[in-house]
Parts: structure tokens; sequence; C-alpha cells
């Protein structure tokens, strides 16, 4: 497979990206600087990545409660996505979405989601546009491997299959849903394998592999756009962290983290790309200053920036 | 002025409106070929083909959650439940997703969506084909709630709410499809938000929903025999609600009766009762009282059921007590 050195380029810097802004965000967290709820995406950078390589700004996604790394992929401001962490008025939605429902709709991103399987339909929807109004665009909805079980998806994939609509069901297996293992909540070992109920494509790829995931998703992106329907695509990913800032995490051994940890995404692309002659150490280590940097002029933006005023809670809830 | 059914005034603002806009289209189950359950969409395949007037398996999450995707994404659906007691299965897409986009994306998101749905004991459907739950929208920030009485106000409320770029609940009773009432053949819009006294009266107010402001004027009708004047008052939007013209009826009246199909606790009429309580209460010259469905499932058989909707005799005993 020929990928642009461009987009090759693109994908690291944005894994790094992804890595860098949670990594941070687990800091500030701890330090009492961002509210409520936040769902890290540590380890599963290659999944966002490697799916948004193939959209375009008007193409859409759905996202989740782990939503960070899939705005990021998909153009989100880092900036806008601190503020709105932080609480602040300049945020994405102006501090009254939070971690769990950032959103753009501008760049396709219909929203990060509270409620897991929420998005399955939505997604669906932004599909029947294209459908109705004759586009190429595509949809790619993020879920895990517990959304799987939730009535949405069989609703939503049924609905996209019947219909022929363009929709990439993106599934980021990370093997637990909060405690309980993907074991114990399915009697298949693939969440892939449910596609077979709905008549389309189902597959399995290794989710910390970015180009594995970025392959798989060209194909299911090609057969969207011509109209030939859906595709259920399920990355195998892990997520290093617990499912949220402060879990315990008593349900999943150090031994198994550690197994992960031999496969995280970032080391393998680097060396991937070192191999490819891509880029060289130099290089990486220039991307990963500039990443920082963005890092952390975000965090001074979001700082910086002011609260919103009380009597704003009022604003919003209608057009 | 030309007489239409309300089935047939809802069937003139979809067709109407979807011949102005393209955008428009109606997604639900049975709508195509069938009709609709009820009738209510009878004959707009036709004219618009399976692409607008879409049939879809049973499946409401998905029909709501899809027709939130294509409002978020620039079409404007007016989406079907077939009875609104299966706005259950689809609850969390129009509560926690519909309603709430907007506000948790800080305005950046236009929801232009109807969901109609249909209400109402009265054929022996039982529990869970007869229910009036459009209390429960009433109670979600972000929602409208629209309730018509007659064919001019389900017309002109209707192509509103597909105008609205909002989420709006559609709820049409199933027992009054077939009221005639004159309707304009033009295009004209009912605003939402604003409540229309049905029947002028001084001495007492009785604020009445959908079937029930049938009986209302059935009751009115009767107590006129009496020397007792009724000034019956449709809110129409239940979400907004019209405060400023029940207040104004009551300033008047300084008597009210709420009356409702649907079960009287916790119902429209609570909040109805409360807001006059909390901005005219110095008006009142009696409590507000309230009638509506008993604390029990829609029964079965005629005779319960019978029991269990209020009836016309209900109402005038009722405002009786009031006016006592």
């Amino acid at each position: 497979m020929a990928v642009e050195k461009e987009k090759l380029q693109w994908m690291y810097k944005n894994m790094l990206t992804i890595r860098n802004f949670e990594e941070k965000v687990a800091e500030l967290f701890a330090a009492g600087k961002c509210y409520g709820f936040v769902h890290l995406y540590v380890g599963e950078e290659a999944v966002a990545t490697g799916v948004c390589a193939n959209l375009r700004k008007e193409d859409y996604i759905t996202s989740t409660h782990r939503g960070h790394g899939h705005l990021i992929s998909k153009g989100g401001d880092l900036k806008l996505m601190m503020a709105e962490l932080f609480g602040r008025r300049t945020g994405y939605c102006k501090g009254k979405g939070g971690s769990m429902h950032i959103a753009d709709v501008e760049l396709g991103i219909l929203g990060a989601n509270g409620i897991v399987g929420g998005g399955f339909p939505i997604a669906v929807g932004a599909g029947f546009t294209a459908k109705y109004k004759g586009t190429d665009h595509v949809v790619a909805c993020f879920f895990g491997d517990g959304a799987s079980n939730q009535g949405t998806f069989h609703e939503a994939l049924n609905m996209a299959s019947i219909w022929k609509l363009p929709v990439i069901f993106v599934n980021e297996n990370n093997l637990y849903g909060i405690s309980l293992s993907q074991k114990k909540s399915m009697n298949v070992p693939d969440v892939a394998a449910r596609a077979a109920a709905y008549n389309i494509p189902g597959l399995v790829v290794d989710g910390n592999d970015v180009l594995a995931v970025y392959e798989a998703v060209q194909e299911a992106v090609k057969r969207a756009r011509s109209g030939e329907g859906p595709t259920l695509i399920e990355c195998k990913t892990y997520r290093y962290r617990g499912h949220f800032e402060g879990d315990p995490t008593v349900y999943r051994s150090d031994e198994e983290v550690e197994e992960w940890r031999k496969k995280d995404p970032i080391p393998r692309f680097e060396a991937t790309l070192s191999q490819m002659g891509i880029m060289t150490e130099e290089q990486m280590e220039k991307i990963r200053s500039e990443v920082s940097e963005m890092i952390e002029e975000a965090v001074k933006f979001a700082e910086e920036s002011p609260w919103p005023s009380p009597e704003e809670v009022l604003e919003d809830v209608y057009a | 002025m030309r007489k239409l059914t309300i089935r047939a005034a809802i069937n003139e603002a979809l067709r109407q409106e979807m011949r102005r806009d393209p955008n428009v289209y109606v997604i639900g189950e049975d709508v195509g070929i069938f009709g609709g359950c009820f009738g209510v969409t009878a004959g707009l395949i036709d004219e618009f083909g399976p692409e607008r007037v879409v049939d879809t398996p049973i499946t409401e999450s998905a029909i709501v959650g899809n027709s939130l995707g294509a409002a978020a994404t620039g079409l404007r659906p007016v989406a079907e439940i077939m009875f609104m007691d299966f706005v259950g299965v689809t609850m969390d897409q129009i509560f926690n997703q519909a309603a709430k986009m907007r506000y948790m994306f800080g305005g950046k998101a236009k929801i232009p969506m109807v969901i109609r749905m249909a209400c109402g004991a009265g054929g022996s459907a039982a529990a869970q084909h007869s229910q009036s739950l459009e209390a429960w929208f009433m109670h979600v920030p972000g929602l409208k709630v629209v309730a018509p009485s007659t064919a001019y106000d389900a017309k002109g409320l209707l192509i509103s709410s597909i105008r609205d770029d909002n989420p709006v609940i559609f709820v049409e009773h199933k027992f009054i499809y077939d009221i005639e009432g004159e309707v304009p053949e033009e295009i004209y819009t009912v605003p939402l938000g604003k409540a229309d006294v049905k029947r002028e009266g001084d001495d007492v107010t009785v604020v009445a929903t959908m079937a029930m402001v049938y009986k209302a004027l059935e009751a009115a009708e009767e107590l006129a025999k009496e020397g007792i004047s009724v000034e019956v008052v449709d809110p129409r939007t239940l979400q907004p609600l019209d405060n400023e013209t029940i207040i104004n009826s009551v300033k008047k009246t300084h008597k009210v009766v709420v009356v409702h199909e649907a079960v009287k606790f916790a119902g429209p009429g609570a909040e109805i009762a409360a807001m006059i309580a909390e901005e005219a209460f110095d008006y009142l010259d009696a409590p507000v009282k309230r009638v509506g469905a008993p604390f029990t499932p829609v029964p079965f058989s005629p005779v319960l059921e019978q029991a269990y909707i209020p009836s016309t005799e209900k109402i005038i005993a009722a405002i009786k007590e009031v006016v006592a």
C-alpha cells in the first residue's frame, strides 16, 4: 500500500497530539483544573487516526464518551477543546458540554456522547442526509465493544444496511465495558461477527497498527462513497488508563497492561516510519516538540480564558 | 369555508410543506403505501415517492435518531411514532440526544425535526396503545410540545412546527382525527406558544387540551342553560405555554378548572395550576381545580375505559364546585 509521505507524517503527528493531549488532561484533572468525568484515549490513538486519515472535512463522525482522539483526528481545535474541559466560555460548547459533549458541526463532528450507543442512530441519520441529497459524504461512527450490546447498535446497523447508507461503523474494542470483560458481555470473540446479521462486511483489524486501520477504512470509505453501503470494522485495541480518571482498574492485571504496552501504537509506528525511510529520529523529535508546544498553548489559552457568566445558563436551549 | 377533518388537515400541511421545501420528508412505520396507521400520511407516497415518504422497519430508536442525525445535517424530517405509547422505546434519542444537542454543543447545532405521535384512549386499545404522555416532554428543556384540538389549528401548528428549528413533539389525539373544521386551502401558520380562546365566558375559565376541548365546550353549553358562563381556553402548545392568555382569562373569571385526558397526578394540569397560583393568586376566588385521568394504567373493558376518561359530567361537576 502506497500512502503519501505527507499523510504518514500527519498520522504520526496526530497520534502524538492525541497522546500528549490526553496525558496533559490526566495531569490537569488530577490537579483539579478540569471538571466532571474524563475518559482518556491513551493507547487507542491509531484507530481515530487511521479512520480520519480517510475522511474529508465535509464527512461526518459521531463520537463517544472517550472522544478526544476522534475530535482531534477530525480537525478539532485543541484550544477550544481544552477550554471546554476547563469549563470556559471560549470552549467548544461555551462551557455547557464538557468532555462528553464536545462537538464541531462545521467540521462534521456530531458530538461526543455521554450515552453508550447513543451515537449509532445519529450517524445513520447523517448518512441518510448524504443519500437524500445525493452527496458522496460518508460517516464514521465510533463505538466501543460495550456499545455493541445496546439495542441502538442493532437498529442502526439494520437501517444502514437495508438503505445502503454510507456509514462506517468503527468498533474500538478495548476489551472492557468499564469493568466487564468482553468475554462476559458477548458470546462471540469478535464484534465484527455481528456484521453477518446485517449482511454487511465485518472485518477485524489490529487497532494498534495505524496503517492496518487506514487500509481497512479506505476500502470501507470507497464502498460507502460509491453507494454500496455500510461496513463494520472492529479495531482490537486497549486503553492504558482506566475507564475514567480515578478508575482503580481492579478488573484487569498489571501483566495484561504490560502485554499491551508492548503493542503501543506510537513506538510501533515510529519504527515503521524509520524503516520506510519516511522520517528520521531528528524529524520525529522536531514533531514531538511541536506537539508539546501546541498542547502548552492550548492549556495557556484555556487557563487565561474567561468563565461564562452565570446568566449564560439560560442561553442556547432553543434556536 | 371548506371543511376538513383533523386527519386531512395534517395531511395537507405535510403535503404543502413537502411541496414548498424539498428538505421536508416523512419517515416512520407504515407511512408509505399503507398511509400511516391512522391514515394521516395517505397518498403522500404517490406524489413524493418512497425517497420522501420513508417506510421504516419497526425500529423507533432508529426512526428518531435517524431523524435527529438528518436534521443536524440539513434536512427537516417529520417522523411518525405510530402510537405515543411506543415512544418509550426511543426516549433516549428524544430527551438525551435531540432535546439537548443544541445546548450541549453551546448553541452550535440546529435540530429542525418534528415527531408526530397519536395519543388518547377511547377504543379499548388498553394500557400500551392509549396513553397521553405529553407531560413527559413538557419536562424536558429543549423540546417544544404541540397538542392541537381542531383541524384549523392542526394544519397551522404543524406547518409552524416543521419550520421551527427545534425538535417538536406534535401530539395528535387519535379519537378526534375525524372531527371536521374550517381549514383554508392556502398555507398558513398558527404560532407555537399561543393559546386560543375557544369560547368566551365570564364566570369560570376551563383550560382544556386536545379531545378535552370538545368535552369542555359541551360542558359550557350545558352550563349556559343554568346561567353559568364558561370560557374555554385551549393552550394548543404546552411548551412553550402561553401563560399570558391563561392569566388574562383568570383575571376576568377568577375561577379555573384545568382538564386533560392525561393522568391527573403530575399531568400537564399540575404545571398550569401551579403557574396560575404563582402568577395570578390574587385574582383567584377559589382554588384551582383539576380534572384528569385517575392514577392507573388505561384499562381495556369499555366500561372501565369510560370510567377512566374524564367525562363531560366530571367537568361539569368540577366547574360547579369552583363557581359554588
